[in-house]
């Protein structure tokens, strides 16, 4: 197939692609970031330049040819000391999608990097070296992954050129895996074994494993299904920012603008405003490219409605009969993110959607282990990169949802009052319910 | 081996491996849409945002969060490509109202003809409020023009970082919106939508706050700032995509034309300036193209006849070579790192 510019330039600008957004991980040694670089590399993203910067450096490092692994190498003082301390994102395109992906270092302060870079992530890539299987760190990343809502989980089971490509070795740890996500939250997951270093199975099928019959992961990635992941039908608008242009040409208008976090809304359709109960319809949705007659999540759009009611930022609107929770009190599982500990006695700064209320940590009912998922009820606190079920109260009502049902609105963070760091990161759940999660054992 | 970049053209992805026909793993046709049950579908509501508009509704909330959360915020504007498209998200995010916040230009006087030309008439044209400032103390030491790289250093360090810095602490701005990308290079990678700056200007790469969903630490103390990534997310082929979509204007300068440069260690630099120009150095005339725009004493061109948006975005995605190699001043390891701690953008 041949790639005239023109024909590049063509497929650029007559592309209409969707975009997905991925998380990888992976611990120290299990071929992470030599499967990234295989992606971009395989997929052309890399440049001549950059290739040649890497295989200098690898040279200047003792190896020869292009290490996979250096391309995704970020700041100096990561390359100084060989380890990643940061969630670095990557890009990459096919014709079908353009992926964002969000890549977690595997070791130091694994639990708040992976969080936030799930956080976003519609799919999560979990690695497994095919020699070791199925480790504890597998489970804590795949629990994670589940914890943080992702809808789809693709384990890659990688280093197949070390097992000698072995069917029998990929269906034991498909097998063994399988049995123990059953309990996860998540419903989709695929298996698939590979080889980053040599490139079977990630762009390429190579040559090495004729017995799988399954896509790649580039695949997968394009055609993963994820139109049902959107939350379609509960209509959230938390106002960011009212305009009040006050221009001549404008001088009434009142538009409040934002992002609609889930669901659709239409002109002439009937809305209510939270907190004050007042209903009113859409008059307008305004755009730079004109009005619409509808609009859908994640647009970013100005509302205008036919009453003057008294709105402004960190209030939502929402549908009659289909209203968040509004609470002053929620559960919700921490991740704890501070240098310091949690501490109940300490008055912290809590965003949720655009709203910004001051909240305190009131009861910490249970730590989770993240590596033998126990709940551990004797806990006082948690530190940093620890998790667990907490009950959040705050000075003024949220309009929440449950996360499993909302990732926008059932979603916030907890922030210092005094050294203003992000301490830490909360989904809330069901009050009073029974847990979630259900009872792990290992 | 050729290096192909960007969207589209990869040769070996799955519908050329399997086939026009194939749908995918789960044989379902991405291009109909089961509504859900129980859902109404509003009349031909879009029920999948493409990617630029996925981009572009997240950089208009980044917008706006900025106007609500900060006290006197400020948006950087460098005049190139990707200021060009920073520019009509600012104005998308808050139509029908002005931008409320003013754009910045760091003038380090040694910007090409075109740009100053340019960033006069859209100034004007739009409506905006623009700052112009100058590190004028730093213009009066500049070195000897007969060692561009040390021409360079000053450029970059005194006159567009100490420049910036003395610009934000002047006007007291507490949020500097910027247009650079991760994907740009290797630190940028790492770097935050909203990244926390100290009273220096700094960034500290080890402790940065972590970010997560769409849900953004604005909080700083007096003094502090953050700076504010809009098109973090945003490919260099998502910009040129978008500027054709969205009919935005960009500087001449990026169109090949007929131009006196003259050849130094393998970069076209221009030769309008002429105390720019070294011993022996004859001016030719080349028809070129410049990738990026930058000052004129480090930025340099490409041999390109691409006069067209179509022909330019043929070449950015079939080129072998990152664009910023073609800036002098960003070549060197970790450079971009080192700048950044220091205060640059």
């Amino acid at each position: 197939m041949a790639h005239s510019p023109t024909d590049a330039a063509a497929r650029v600008f007559g592309r209409k692609i969707e975009l997905l957004r991925l998380a990888t991980a992976g611990s120290v040694d299990d071929g992470k970031s030599t499967l990234i670089g295989r992606l971009l590399v395989d997929t052309k993203q890399v440049f001549e330049d950059q290739l040649q910067h890497v295989e200098e450096v690898n040279k200047r490092k003792g190896g020869t040819g292009v290490d996979l692994a250096l391309i995704t190498d970020g700041l100096k003082a990561e390359r100084e000391q060989g380890i990643t301390i940061d969630v670095a994102y990557r890009y990459f395109s096919t014709p079908r999608r353009s992926f964002i992906l969000a890549d977690t270092p595997g070791h130091i302060q694994y639990t708040r990097n992976m969080v936030t870079g799930a956080s976003t992530a519609e799919v999560a890539i979990i690695l497994v070296d095919a020699r070791n299987g199925i480790l504890t760190q597998t489970k804590r990343h795949a629990f994670i992954s589940s914890l943080l809502g992702i809808p789809h989980l693709i384990v890659a089971v990688n280093k197949m050129d070390l097992v000698d490509w072995s069917e029998a070795r990929f269906e034991e740890i498909r097998g063994e895996m399988r049995e123990w996500a059953a309990k996860l939250e998540v419903h989709d997951i695929r298996y698939l074994p590979m080889s980053a270093l040599l490139g079977d199975m990630v762009v390429e099928r190579g040559d090495h494993m004729p017995w799988y019959r399954g896509p790649t992961l580039l695949d997968l990635l394009e055609n993963l299904e994820t139109s049902f992941d959107r939350n379609l039908i509960d209509f959230r608008f938390p106002v960011q920012y009212v305009s009040r242009p006050q221009t001549p040409e404008l001088h009434d208008f009142r538009g409040y603008m934002g992002q609609i976090e889930s669901g659709a809304v239409s002109v002439g359709e009937e809305v209510v405003h939270l907190p004050s109960g007042l209903t009113s319809r859409v008059q307008r949705i305004v755009t730079y490219d004109g009005d619409l007659r509808s609009a859908v999540t994640p647009q970013s759009v100005c509302i205008t409605l036919e009453d003057d009611i008294d709105i402004s930022r960190g209030d939502m609107l929402v549908r009659p009969h289909n209203v968040p929770r509004i609470e002053k009190e929620f559960e919700a599982t921490v991740c704890w993110m501070g240098e310091t500990p949690m501490d109940s006695s300490r008055r912290y700064h809590l965003r949720h959607t655009t709203s910004a209320v001051r909240a305190v940590v009131k009861e910490l009912r249970y730590r989770i282990d993240v590596d033998t998922l126990h709940r551990d009820e004797s806990a006082e606190s948690l530190a940093l990169n620890e998790m667990g079920r907490v009950i959040v109260r705050v000075q003024k009502p949220v309009f929440c949802d449950d996360y499993s049902v909302n990732r926008r609105t059932g979603a916030f963070i907890l922030i210092d009052d005094e050294t203003n760091q992000t301490v830490g990161a909360g989904m809330i759940w069901k009050k009073s319910s029974p847990a979630p999660e259900p009872e792990w054992d290992f | 081996m050729r290096h192909v970049r960007g969207a589209g053209l990869a040769t070996n992805c799955a519908s050329l491996v399997n086939g026009p026909g194939y749908h995918g793993p789960l044989g379902l046709d991405r291009g109909a849409f089961v509504p859900r049950p129980g859902l109404r579908e509003p009349d031909r509501m879009p029920n999948t945002l493409t990617h630029l508009q996925q981009l572009e509704a997240e950089s208009i909330h980044i917008f706006r969060e900025v106007a609500a959360c900060f006290r006197n915020p400020v948006m950087l504007w460098s005049i190139g490509k990707d200021s060009s498209v920073l520019l009509r998200l600012a104005e998308k995010a808050f139509h029908p109202g002005p931008i409320p916040f003013p754009l910045l230009h760091v003038d380090t006087g040694m910007k090409f003809p075109e740009m100053y030309a340019f960033r006069a008439r859209i100034a004007e044209e739009r409506g905006f409020r623009l700052i112009v400032e100058k590190n004028e103390e730093g213009m009066a030491c500049l070195p000897d023009f007969s060692n561009p790289a040390r021409v360079c250093a000053h450029c970059s360090k005194v006159l567009k970082t100490e420049g910036l810095l003395k610009a934000l602490s002047k006007h007291g701005f507490d949020a500097a919106i910027g247009g650079a990308r991760r994907e740009e290079e290797r630190s940028r990678a790492k770097e935050r939508v909203f990244s926390f700056r100290d009273e220096f200007g700094a960034w500290d790469p080890k402790n940065q706050r972590p970010e997560l969903w769409n849900l953004y630490n604005t909080r700083i103390h007096e003094g502090e700032s953050i700076r504010v990534f809009p098109l973090s997310n945003w490919t260099e082929a998502d910009i040129w995509q978008y500027i054709r979509q969205e009919d935005i204007e960009i500087v001449p300068l990026y169109f090949a034309a007929e131009r006196e440069v003259v050849e130094r260690s393998g970069v076209l630099l221009s030769a309008q300036e002429k105390r720019l120009l070294q011993p022996g150095e004859v001016p030719q005339k080349v028809v070129c193209r410049f990738r990026t725009l930058g000052c004129m004493t480090c930025t340099g061109a490409v041999r390109s006849t691409a006069t067209t948006l179509e022909e330019i975005v043929a070449e950015a995605l079939t080129a072998t070579r990152s664009e910023r190699e073609t800036r002098l001043v960003d070549q060197g390891a970790a450079s971009m790192e080192d700048k950044k701690k220091d205060g640059y953008f």
